[in-house]
């Protein structure tokens, strides 16, 4: 164990700002990434989904609209 | 088995759901392994104090992100020469994760320079070619994006993955073959580390987790991908259907 207390920890010999800024901006792009990877899946499924009934009620309406005419 | 079956986005396409989760885990449980080994088993460094510490993340990321790149190229070439579909989606589902690392390491990599070096940032070999690369992740991002046609994006991305490679042994040897600020490869094929073994693993470690984190982040995106080019076949109709009623949309 190299830490006696978690200030002695959190200090990092007094470089604390050096060390804990590159791992708190490091797990800040991480957590980003992980959130628009999952919006983005959302986001995409749905409007495909949505392009998708727009185009299976057309085909349901073709045979009606073709009998009128 | 035929090789050439999973190359198929519809059998790929399960088969990447299924090992996302499995890599997901095992990122997550080698970090937690990395980073206890490299903050509370690995010794306080001689020269540096405790700021070397962030080799734990830098290094790692800098691996990553020329590993990335190649695998990018790697990719784009398949497509060009054989046409394959998969090939280019995979090209542009890794992109934004190598962007990502490069960042890391570009970031790191400042915050690490300060205290050893006294400065965050010279034009040397190592950085400026490290700097190159993140332009030549944000160019191929900006260029496939740009181009409305998927088969046309996709082999002007390819052209770029494939010129911007030449980068990346610019990028590895840089420190042999230049003076620079930046030190020697820590860890190589050829001779023994200068490090710690405690410190190493924990490097090691980390470097593993990235890999798995890379995977599992690359398969989701090119799910998505894979959906949306495919969403006129039968497979992929069918995937919308029962995913997309999951998301709750309402037409």
């Amino acid at each position: 164990m190299n830490w006696a207390s978690l200030t002695e920890f959190l200090a990092m010999g007094g470089r604390g700002a050096f060390v804990w800024g590159s791992y708190g901006i490091t797990l800040l792009c991480v957590l980003l990434e992980l959130w628009f990877l999952k919006q983005g899946r959302r986001q995409g499924l749905r409007a495909l989904w949505r392009r998708q009934q727009i185009d299976v009620d057309e085909a349901a309406a073709m045979p009606a609209s073709q009998e009128r005419s | 088995m035929n090789l050439f079956h999973y190359a198929s986005p519809q059998t790929f396409y399960p088969l990447a759901g299924r090992l996302v989760p499995v890599f997901a885990v095992l990122a997550a449980l080698l970090a937690v392994a990395g980073l206890y080994l490299g903050f509370f088993v690995a010794p306080t460094d001689a020269q540096q104090g405790e700021v070397y510490r962030i080799i734990f993340i830098h290094v790692p990321a800098a691996w990553m992100s020329m590993f990335i790149y190649l695998v990018m190229a790697f990719w784009s070439a398949v497509g060009l020469i054989f046409n394959t579909r998969l090939s280019h989606m995979m090209t542009r589902a890794l992109a934004p994760t190598g962007a990502l690392f490069c960042f890391v390491a570009l970031w790191t990599g400042a915050l690490w320079g300060k205290p050893t070096w006294g400065t965050y940032w010279v034009w040397d070999a190592r950085l400026t070619s490290q700097l190159l690369l993140q332009f030549l992740y944000f160019g191929y991002l900006a260029l496939v994006h740009a181009i409305e046609d998927p088969r046309r994006a996709d082999r002007a991305g390819a052209i770029i993955a494939l010129v911007g490679a030449v980068n990346v042994p610019v990028i590895y040897f840089s420190v042999q073959w230049w003076n620079t600020l930046h030190q020697g490869a820590s860890v190589s094929l050829t001779k023994a580390p200068s490090m710690a073994s405690t410190m190493l693993l924990g490097m090691l470690l980390m470097a593993l987790a990235s890999w798995a984190y890379t995977i599992a982040v690359c398969l989701t995106r090119v799910r998505g991908i894979m959906l949306e080019r495919e969403r006129r076949t039968d497979w992929a109709m069918a995937e919308i259907a029962r995913a997309g009623a999951a998301t709750g949309a309402h037409a």
